[in-house]
This record gives C-alpha cells, structure tokens and sequence, in this order.
C-alpha cells in the first residue's frame, strides 16, 4: 500500500515546475525511520489549483463566533459572506430563553455601492441599533469581510460608540477574507478578542461544582458536544462553558473560573487554552473525544489530573458501562468496514481525530491531511519555537496576556505539574504525524488534482472529507464521507458517536446503489449468436 | 423556532438585511459559467468567496461545481491582484485543461479596481483556449445580477454576426432556473420544430450521471462554436427579465439578433407566450405533443381546482422565479398576498423594469391585493405571515424556519435547495413543469388537511 517517492514525483511532475516545487514540501510520505519529518504548512494558496480552503471571515464569524446563541452577529459586508454562514455549519444550540436563541437568524449590513463609496460606518451603526431594538441580545459581535478594511470602515470605533449608546457589549472582529491564508487567521482574530472582552468578564470567583472544566474547540456539530458532556456530567464534571459549541456569551464569561481546560480542536482554540493558562494559571489537556479508545483515554487523562479516588472509580465505571453497551451495537458494522481503507482529509483537527475511530470499526487511514493547519497540528508543539511566521500571516495580530493579578491561581504545583506531563498531554499536542503509518501519505492544502491523482493511486474505500470533494468522489464509485457537516448526521463524537459513525460507513459502503453504476448492456454484447469465416451468422 | 421576530411590524431603515432572500452576485456567475461546455468558472478574489460560492452549489445540485481562485492574500488586496490572476490561468490551463475560463469578480477585487480586461490580455493563453469575464461586484444586485453579467460576458466575448442572412434558430436564454428547466425548455424547442441554442445551459453539467468515473468537463454545456453561432441566430429570448434581458439586448446590439424578452414559462400563460413568440418567429404551427400536454395541463387545472382556489399563499424567491409562480398561482384561482424578493427591484423606467409594478399589474385584474416589496428580507417576509396569515408558503430552503414557526406547509421552488433531492432535475418550467408544481402544491395543501382532519373527516377520496 505504501507510497514511493518515485510515484509521488510521477505526480508532481505533471505541475508547472514553481508549483513542482511548492506542492512537494506539502507532501510527505511518513517515515518513522526519518526523526522529525519537516512538513511546509500555513503558507498562501497557489492560485488557481483548487483549494479546498476557505477564508479568515469563515473562521472567525463562521467557525468561532457562529455558535455563540444569545449573540447576534453583524456581517459588516455584502451579503454572500452572512447568507453563506448561516445554518450550514451544523453547530447546534438550544436555549432556555428561545427569545435570547438568535442561531436562526443572518443580520447583514448588505453594503451597497454608496456603502463602498462613502463609507459604511454610519449604516454600520444605524444596524446595530436596530439590532439593539428588535433583539435586545446579551451581546452583539461585528465581523468585517474583505472591502472593509480596503474603504477603512473603523468598525472597533463604530463598535465601541455603540456599547456606550446601548451599555451593552460590542465586539468588533477585523476578520476581513485575505488575512492570512485561510481560516486560521479567523481563529486567531476570534480567539484574541473572547479573550481580551468576554473570558473572565463575569464577577464569579468559583465555579458552581465540583471538578469544574472548560470544553474548548468544540463546535457541537451535529450535536458533538451534547454526548461529550453527558458521559462528563455524569462522572460528576462541573462544565462552565463550551467554546463555542451550543455556548452563551453568559457562559464564556465565566471561563476562568475552571481548573482545567480541554482543547479538542487545537488549531482553532489553542491560543484561548494558552492565554488562560498564562492569565488565571489553568493548565490545558489535550483530549480526543472520537472513537471509543480516544473517548477512554482522555477520560481517563482527565481523571489524572484531578487525582481524586472517587472520581477514577466512576471514571471507570462509566468507561465499563458505556463500552459494554455500544461494542455489541459496532460489532455488525466491524464486519462490514473490516479491512478497507480511508483518505481522511479535513479542516484542521479532524484529519487526525478521526483515524482512532477509523481504526476501530478495522479502516486503515493511508492517507490524511489539514486545509489550513499549521505544522504543530502535523509534528506537534514542539517545533513551536522553529516554526517562522511569513509576510502573508504577519499582520494577525499577537494578544499577549499576563497573569491576572487577583485571580490567576497555579491549580497543581510546579512538581505535580511535572509528575503528570510525564503522564498525560498537558499543554502539549504530539500532533497528527506521529499517530500515522509508515508509507502513508500526509498531505497539506490537498487540491483538487492531487486528490484525483493520489485515488488513482491508493484506490481508497472511502474518502472522508467536504462537501466541495463528496460529489467528486462518489462519481468515481468511491463512498464519500463529510467529516465537516457530518452528512446531516451525528453525534460523532463520544460512545454513541462511534456507533452513529460506524452505522453511517457501514451504510456507504453497503448501499445497493453501487452495484447499478455499469448499465446491464454494457457487460453484454448486442448481437450475440456464431460469426462463420464469411462474417455472416 | 424564529422566536425573536416580533409580530409588530416597523419599517426598518439601516438598510441593514436580516435573513437574506438573496445572495451575492458571484455565485451566479459561477453558475453561468458552468452553463459553457468544458468551462472552469474562476473567482477572482480571496478563496473564501470561491470555497462558499462551490459549496452553495453543490448542496443544491447534489452535484460537484468546479471553479478555482486567485486567492488573495493581503498584500495582494493592497497592490493588486494581477500576479495571481496571471499565476491562476497559467496554472489552471496547465493543470485542469479547460477549453475556457470563465473570470468572474467579487467584492474585493472590484473595491480595489482590479481592471481584469488589461490583466487578461497581458496573461500566458494557450493557442485555442479563450478566458472571458465579467464584473461581478457582490455590492450590487444579487446573485441574479451575477448571473446576468456573466451571461452578458459570454454575448460580449464570443457571440459573432459572421452570416450575411440570419439563421432559421433562436436563441434561448433560460435564466437562472435548473438543468432540469433548461432541458424542458431546450425540448419545448424541438418539438416546435425550431433550432436552438441555449446559453449558459447547465443540463448535463448539474445534473451529470453518474458512470463511476468523475468527468470534471461533463458532456454539457453550451459550446464556445454554439455561443458565437448566436449572433447569426433570428431571435432571442430572453426568458426572465433579470436574468437574461441584459445579454439579449447586448447581443441585439453586438450583432442585431432582435430580442424579446418574456416571463419565465412558469405555468400555463408563460408558456403560451414562449410558444406563441416561436411559431411567429418561425412560422411554425404548434405541434399535437405541445397541444396535447397543455389540454391535460388544463384538465388537472380544472379537475383540482377545489384543492387551492381561494387559499392565501406568501411567495418569495429570485424575481423571475416569483413573477412567474404568482403567474401561475393567480391562475389557479389561489390568492398570493405577500410576494417579496430580496433581490433589488429596478427604478420603474429601468431596462430591468420593476419587480414590484410587475407584480402588481398581475394582481390588479385578479382583484388581489398583497404585501409586495423588492430588496426584501425573509424578517420583513415573516412578520407580514405573522400580521396575516397564509395557507401556503412558496419558496427556497430558508422557508422552512418561517414555515416551522407558523406551521404553514412549504413547497420549495427556486434556488438554493438545500434539504431535498430531485428537484433539480425535473422541470417547473412549461406545461409538464406546471403540472409538477400543482402535484407539489395540492399534495402540501392535502397533506395538511390530512394530518389536521378529525378521524370522523378524515376523507378517503379528495
């Protein structure tokens, strides 16, 4: 199955050479032998290769803030960048006060022409306040997209004008589309400014229970999130917030109070886990809630680092029951999916998320990749301090923070600090490389032609990926799976997550409709009957 | 659901859109330019518009749409997107191989002036290949806009008058409506015994079959040889005045191909006007096949008009697509009393005329009177069912919060479509497509009188 560089190089040479030698530094086929294999990530798109990319808007708005309930957010734009981030990404929110619910809803400034012209602060402001008028929400965010910032709309001085008329909070995201080179930039932006208006805003000391823990990175896709915190509630944790998945603005406020902070997806929230950590002194574990053994781990992970007794013993009486409740419910699907493999090219986390879970139902992941992560998502926190920020990302801003002088509060001592990342992932990501075979293909920004090259080549069972590739893939009689919207589908994550995962595969691959694609007269002749010498029957 | 839209309703004057009955102009032009044979549509901006613009598609079409990017970064955005717009079609004919790109614009790239003609010309072509474009500015219009302009792009850059004489053909300019319309259309044609050519045509683009292999070029499409054959054709129609008016008059300009513009065939006048204005055209008697359709159309008319004559109904949509469905629902009798698209409507003595004195001439003789607003949102939509409610809602996907929060059955026509198959591929347009649309209307009507009926009402022949 493994890949050679003489094939790989086959590929590539069909590139005009700049990209040639562009596209092969993003291409790595894993060797364990090689210590630290450097893969080039984060860095612009090639124009005109077709990326699967989105923009720094996306991220932020689309991504971050979305799922935020009870505040709307303004598009400060035209009106393709609100209309397309409204209710396509599957974050799901439910509320206690449905009149303070605003997920349904795409508030858009609908910049015309003059607006472009004379500027579009002043409309900008006549919106908020209509919002203010109609909702009267907790909160209101504003996100620029890309002419904003090229007219010079102040939309931080229009925000902050609007919070002294209305006494309420403005929060301003220069989120414009090019910054940077993709989402990421988004997260970044978003993750600044939660950090710097909302976290910690609240006048709470302590949280309302026991084992109190922030989820962060989490989306709620589908519903994600809502089987995460049911197996957490019930082991006896205290969530004060989710970032940002079904999360409230009156949640994040709340943030600092916690002592741990989870970070599932570690492209778009690790600079949240880190400033809390240097602000209030909450130490940050990587977790992984897809797949059953990645759901245990980090149960169990979590129960280390609180070190309570009580709390290992339910730990692990809620692992007991779970797993002996789903595994009979995977077993049928295992028989179904055993032995095939999967491409799994996603955003910036699910790429290696998901391969755990693959794993499990007996898929085998040869070959994997982010959009837009950068290289600590791929090699791992490490090579943090070798990774060198080029001119196309220099502009998002750094939000440095310092330790809050009341609050901040070591939650372990430097010792047992020690002692347990000896044992458990704190503050620290290994990255996607590490969990990957040798031979397999990593990929970064897979575009549109590699994606067919690299089928050609692996003949994967099924492609786990979006919605822009589905349609692709399953024209070539290959089950495509979305790892982003989950194919309307869902939860993923947790116990029930795998089985709702595996069922779902299963179901791919064991569709009749594959079996229909060549028409019956193309396996048989017209005429059939014996041709003589003299071509006459 | 929709809990926070208050029933009070006040005139909102920001200017400001809350829940959008339109989207930007980019994607229409996408769309279009998925219309030419062995295209690849190119957005000409940051990436995010492109990712969203292909993604939009693909849900509705349950189809792959293919389009690259320049994928501005920021320095690009400051000093001008020529580098990556020279870089992009060197790369795109290297790598994908189109027989044409297809430029459109966005937001960005119009605000910072890129003057994409003098970028084209100074680009790497290969010899035979051909890059057109349009000015797509996401800041005016909608997505019809777009669209439109691309539509215009193609008559601009291919369209020639070669032929001393004009041909026996028409063109046909569908407007933005489904492969599946297109194909009605493009068959009503035929079967008048008329040739055509139809630009853009999506039918076999977005609506490919599936063979096990992907074909980034599928057999569809309006060839570059068919677009510049339209300036020798005798006539075009334009079907759907926001959609295709723009190229037809410039193509009657570019090439004195007489233009007339006509509804979008939805429902039975619509398409007697479009057959009407082909056998004038061409002489031609129209055939039994046509007659026959439009007698049965007739006869279910009749057969069912018991099932919605009299029932309120709130349509929203593109313009065209409502100018037409409230066509067509006045003449089933039906009472369409909140009409609203949130594409901008045209000063009234504008090429594009008005949406809003559009409809209201058909409602007059109707003796119906209506909430009727251009550049609407789905808010204002809403809080006008609140203050008077309907039987029937017609509209995209984005229907479905209002149509859930009132429980008021939805039949989803027109674009995007994004929580149901099918629909893309069989027509709305014409009298079969006519015959669809009160299948799918009469079926949501009964549907609810079912599920509402008392046991002892609950009816076994309706």
């Amino acid at each position: 199955m493994a890949v050679t560089e003489k094939e790989l190089q086959e590929i590539l040479e069909q590139y005009p050479s700049k990209v040639q030698k562009n596209r092969k530094k993003h291409i790595l086929i894993k060797d364990g032998v090689e210590d630290a294999q450097v893969i080039e990530a984060n860095t612009r798109t090639i124009p005109g290769i077709i990326t699967n990319r989105g923009c720094a808007y996306a991220g932020c708005k689309g991504v971050v803030l979305g799922p935020l309930k009870d505040m709307v957010h303004i598009t400060h734009g035209p009106i393709g960048c609100g209309f397309y981030t409204w209710g396509a990404r599957r974050n799901k929110a439910k509320s206690d006060d449905p009149t303070q619910n605003f997920m349904n809803y795409c508030v858009s400034t609908d910049m015309q022409e003059s607006d472009i012209v004379f500027g579009g602060e002043k409309k900008l402001a006549k919106v908020i306040d209509e919002v203010v008028a109609i909702f009267h929400p907790h909160a209101i965010t504003v996100s620029a997209t890309c002419p904003v910032g090229l007219i010079g709309d102040d939309i931080a001085a229009v925000a902050k004008a609007a919070e002294s008329r209305h006494g309420l909070p403005v929060l301003a995201f220069s989120c414009e589309g090019y910054k940077g080179v993709s989402q990421s930039a988004g997260h970044h932006i978003a993750n600044n400014i939660l950090m710097d208006r909302v976290i910690g805003a609240s006048s709470a000391e302590t949280a309302p229970g026991k084992y109190p823990i922030n989820i962060l990175g989490e989306y709620n896709i589908g519903g994600d999130s809502w089987e995460v915190e049911r197996v957490l509630k019930e082991i006896g944790y205290t969530i004060v917030s989710v970032m940002t998945g079904d999360g409230s603005y009156e949640e994040l406020k709340n943030a600092h109070t916690a002592e741990l902070n989870l970070v599932q997806c570690h492209r778009s929230i690790n600079y949240i886990a880190e400033m809390l950590e240097t602000k209030y002194g909450t130490p940050w574990l990587k977790v992984n809630f897809i797949g059953i053994q990645g759901m245990i781990e980090s149960l169990r992970n979590m129960a280390t680092y609180f070190g309570d007794e009580e709390l290992i013993a339910k730990t692990e009486e809620v692992i007991a029951r779970e797993v002996a409740r789903i595994e009979p419910l995977i077993e049928p699907y295992r028989k179904i999916c055993q032995g095939k493999t999967a491409f799994c090219f996603v955003g910036g986390s699910r790429g290696h998320h998901y391969q755990g879970l693959f794993a499990e139902i007996g898929i085998e992941t040869v070959l994997a990749g982010y959009e837009f992560a950068h290289r600590d998502d791929y090699e791992g926190r490490q090579v943090i301090p070798t990774i060198k920020t080029d001119a196309d990302s220099k502009n998002i801003p750094e939000l440095h923070v310092s330790p809050d002088e009341r609050r901040f509060r070591l939650k372990v001592s430097p010792e047992k600090m020690e002692e347990l990342k000896q044992k458990i992932p704190l503050s620290y990501y290994a990255g996607m490389n590490v969990t990957m075979k040798d031979g397999s293909i990593i990929v970064d920004d897979l575009n549109h032609f590699e994606t067919e090259e690299f089928i050609k080549l692996l003949k994967p069972d099924i492609f786990a990926s979006g919605i822009k590739d589905k349609y692709v893939i399953q024209k070539m009689g290959i089950p495509a799976k979305q790892l982003h919207s989950y194919d309307y589908s869902g939860p993923y994550a947790g116990f029930n997550g795998a089985v709702n995962f595996a069922r779902d595969v299963s179901m791919g691959f064991a569709s009749p409709t594959w079996n229909f694609i060549v028409p019956p007269w193309k396996d048989e002749p017209l005429l059939t009957g014996t041709v003589n010498e003299e071509g006459v029957a | 659901m929709l809990d926070c839209t208050p029933k009070e309703y006040k005139e909102r004057n920001s200017g400001g859109v809350i829940n959008p009955a339109k989207t930007c102009q980019p994607i229409g032009a996408m769309y279009a330019a998925l219309g030419i044979h062995r295209c690849l549509p190119h957005s000409h901006g940051s990436q995010g518009c492109c990712s969203f613009h292909r993604m939009h598609l693909s849900r509705h079409f349950r189809e792959p749409a293919m389009a690259s990017t320049s994928s501005f970064t920021e320095g690009a955005s400051v000093f001008g997107g020529g580098a990556n717009l020279k870089t992009a079609i060197k790369n795109v004919f290297t790598i994908y191989k189109p027989d044409v790109m297809a430029v459109h614009t966005t937001c960005l790239t119009e605000t910072i002036g890129d003057d994409i003609p003098s970028l084209i010309k100074a680009a790497e072509i290969p010899e035979g290949k051909v890059v057109i474009h349009a000015n797509t500015p996401s800041y005016q219009g909608s997505h019809v806009t777009g669209f439109s302009n691309m539509t215009k792009g193609m008559v601009n850059y291919l369209a020639e008058a070669t032929t001393p004489l004009k041909k026996e053909q028409v063109n046909l300019i569908p407007g933005f409506v489904n492969p599946g319309d297109m194909r009605e259309i493009k068959r009503m044609a035929r079967v008048m015994g008329v040739t055509s050519i139809m630009f853009p045509d999506t039918s076999g683009v977005l609506d490919s079959p599936m063979t096990g292999k992907f074909t980034m070029y599928p057999k569809g499409g309006a060839t570059v040889a068919q677009i510049k054959d339209s300036g020798n054709s005798k006539l075009t129609l334009a079907l759907g005045r926001f959609a295709s008016s723009d190229a037809a008059e410039l193509l009657s300009k570019k090439c004195q191909v007489p233009a007339t513009v006509l509804k979008t065939p939805i429902g039975i006048k619509a398409t007697d006007a479009l057959l009407m204005a082909l056998r004038r055209a061409f002489s031609q008697e129209v055939p039994y096949e046509l007659e026959e359709e439009r007698g049965q159309l007739v006869d279910i008319m009749t057969d069912t008009h018991f099932h919605f004559h009299g029932k309120q109904v709130g349509i929203f949509g593109d313009p065209d697509i409502v100018t037409g469905m409230t066509e067509f629902v006045l003449s089933l009798g039906m009472k369409p009393v909140h009409i609203l698209t949130g594409t901008p409507g045209g000063a009234v003595g504008s090429g594009l005329g008005s949406f809003e004195e559009d409809i209201k001439a058909m409602l007059e003789p109707a003796g119906v009177t209506a909430n009727v607003k251009a550049g609407g949102d789905l808010f204002t939509f809403h809080q006008w069912i609140k203050n008077e409610p309907v039987d029937l809602i017609i509209g995209n996907t984005y229907g479905k919060f209002i149509a859930r929060a009132e429980d008021i059955p939805l039949v989803r026509v027109g674009f995007p479509i994004l929580d149901r198959s099918v629909h893309s591929y069989l027509p709305i347009v014409g009298y079969r497509g006519a015959m669809r649309l009160i299948e799918k209307i009469s079926g949501a009507l009964l549907d609810r009188a079912d599920r509402d009926a008392a046991d002892e009402d609950f009816e076994l022949v309706m």
